[in-house]
């Protein structure tokens, strides 16, 4: 009996091994490189400008701005969620506006500015009025969605669509949080919504 | 997702070239498929719904072909106009609110940011033996392999212009407006521009569900021309959801209506949520025309426009909602002060 559970435990080990190997390898979503090629593709020049910095990057066209963000420029603070582009937890700005980065493609991304939760922040760290909204009113409970859930914020106010709690709930309903902090986004949106217009 | 090769377009007719090289049966099964918002394409290709060889971007050509324009004749809007500018413009707003309500009423912000109106009026169904690629009885994935939908789940599928062999639900609210107001569509293809009626753009099921619109394979949508009438500022769309926002149409109502001392000279309806394909209902309107609009006249109107509906099971419910929310719609309407 023990010898069979240490048996299974080693071939587990090993079963990891080679799939966290095989994870690192590729940006790409674990199921691709399962599926039959029809057309090879190959990887593509692409110069991505995010938070204000350019990134020379060679991808393979599938690579979407999330994982291009995650997982070759380390900027994990853009989260990946149910990356079919239904939970908003990948929300960035491009050329200022809210987009999902899990259904844009990284190439189409090209020429446009980029930015992610990690460039909102001033120069000498001190927080954006959003961040520290969410911070006052303890806006987050498990903190998954909460880059996301920042990012929408800051479009949702510069849209000029947080007039009222009404209307912050109807422009914030592609942000899920499944912990239901929902009330204390919407109280940290107003807070933050009178500091960036003072600023 | 299955490896494609990627290009940006330089010009609407090189683009147009590239996608029309390879033949195929339908403008949505080409191998060859553009991107713009990338809210549906790039969504299907992740399940495996589409797999196309090539795909062209086009948001290279959103300076050309994303102007909304306006002057007493009418409206048109640019193809890789998003939904969201639109909706925010403010003659649209004022003029076709129809139109303006359709788009802002639709998906979530960040969708409407990205997403474009030329993209926005094909998005494909939501039927989940659609999207469910591990179901293999499905007329408009997989052509003859039957319809596991009709005797299946299918609580959110149409009841009217279905076929025995679809009842895929149309998802989209825009295409509602477009067609209540008679919009025509501009697009370009191999041998040129041409113009069709909005009404023309997408087909019914019939036994051909897999051929979703009139477009040539590789045809693109330029934009969008919507007449002004007495009709188009009287306007407005009613949409009943599951949950308050961010979800697809259970029922909608786009209506315009042209009113005089209460009695209707001109009404277009638009029904979402409950056909194949975007839907007018002119039956409804002839009911309408020349009468007194009030709640009984409303309840005919609605009457007539579910007529002919069929229904499987669980969607059951959808005729009535259906009528409800289209009285709801009208009487509204009647009620706007213009």
């Amino acid at each position: 009996m023990a010898s069979h559970t240490n048996r299974g435990g080693l071939e587990r080990r090993i079963l990891l091994a080679a799939t966290s190997a095989s994870a690192a390898s590729s940006v790409l979503p674990r199921d691709s490189a399962a599926q039959p090629s029809t057309v090879p593709a190959a990887d593509m020049p692409v110069r991505l400008r995010i938070n204000g910095r350019e990134h020379r990057l060679a991808l393979d066209p599938r690579v979407t701005l999330l994982d291009a963000l995650r997982e070759r420029l380390d900027l994990t603070g853009t989260k990946k969620g149910c990356d079919q582009g239904q939970c908003g937890a990948c929300t960035v700005l491009l050329d200022g506006r809210r987009v999902l980065s899990c259904l844009t493609l990284a190439l189409s991304a090209e020429g446009q500015d980029v930015t992610t939760i990690e460039g909102l922040a001033g120069p000498d760290g001190a927080l954006h009025p959003m961040q520290q909204a969410f911070i006052d009113h303890d806006a987050f409970q498990c903190g998954y969605c909460t880059p996301g859930q920042i990012m929408s914020a800051v479009g949702c106010v510069a849209e000029g669509h947080a007039g009222s709690e009404d209307e912050i709930r109807e422009y914030m309903s592609g942000n899920l949080c499944r912990c239901a902090a929902y009330p204390n986004i919407v109280a940290a949106i107003l807070q933050a919504k009178a500091g960036m217009e003072r600023a | 997702m299955r490896p494609f090769a990627y290009e940006r377009a330089s010009d609407p007719a090189a683009a147009v070239h590239v996608a029309t090289s390879i033949a195929a049966e339908a403008h949505v099964r080409a191998p060859v498929q553009y991107l713009a918002g990338g809210t549906t394409l790039l969504d299907l290709m992740k399940i495996d719904v589409m797999q196309p060889e090539r795909v062209v971007d086009i948001r290279t050509l959103a300076a050309r072909l994303g102007a909304i324009e306006a002057d007493a004749s009418g409206l048109r809007l640019g193809a890789l106009a998003s939904m969201a500018e639109t909706a925010a413009h403010p003659a649209v707003r004022q003029d076709y609110p129809v139109i303006a309500q359709s788009l802002a009423q639709a998906a979530s912000a960040q969708l409407r940011n990205m997403a474009s109106l030329g993209g926005n009026v094909l998005q494909r169904t939501r039927c989940h033996y659609f999207r469910d690629v591990s179901n293999h009885a499905c007329n408009k994935r997989l052509p003859g392999s039957g319809c596991a939908a009709i005797s299946g789940v299918n609580r959110l599928l149409a009841v009217l212009g279905t076929s025995e062999h679809c009842i895929a639900s149309y998802p989209g609210d825009l295409a509602q407006a477009l067609i209540a107001l008679d919009a025509s569509v501009e697009t370009l293809g191999p041998s040129g521009p041409r113009t069709l009626r909005f009404a023309e753009l997408h087909r019914a099921p019939d036994d051909t569900p897999h051929i979703e619109t009139n477009l040539a394979p590789g045809e693109l949508i330029t934009g969008f021309r919507v007449s002004s009438g007495p009709w188009t500022r009287r306007s407005l769309y009613v949409k009943v959801r599951d949950r308050e926002s961010y979800a697809f149409a259970l029922a909608s109502a786009a209506v315009a209506l042209d009113l005089q001392e209460g009695v209707v000279r001109e009404v277009r309806i638009g029904l979402g949520g409950l056909a194949t394909r975007p839907w007018r209902a002119e039956a409804a309107e002839a009911v309408l025309r020349g009468q007194r609009l009030d709640e009984t006249s409303a309840q005919k109107a609605a009457e007539a426009a579910f007529a002919d509906a069929i229904i499987h099971g669980d969607n059951a419910f959808k005729p009535e909602l259906g009528r409800r929310t289209l009285v709801r719609a009208l009487l509204q309407a009647a009620a706007l002060e213009v």
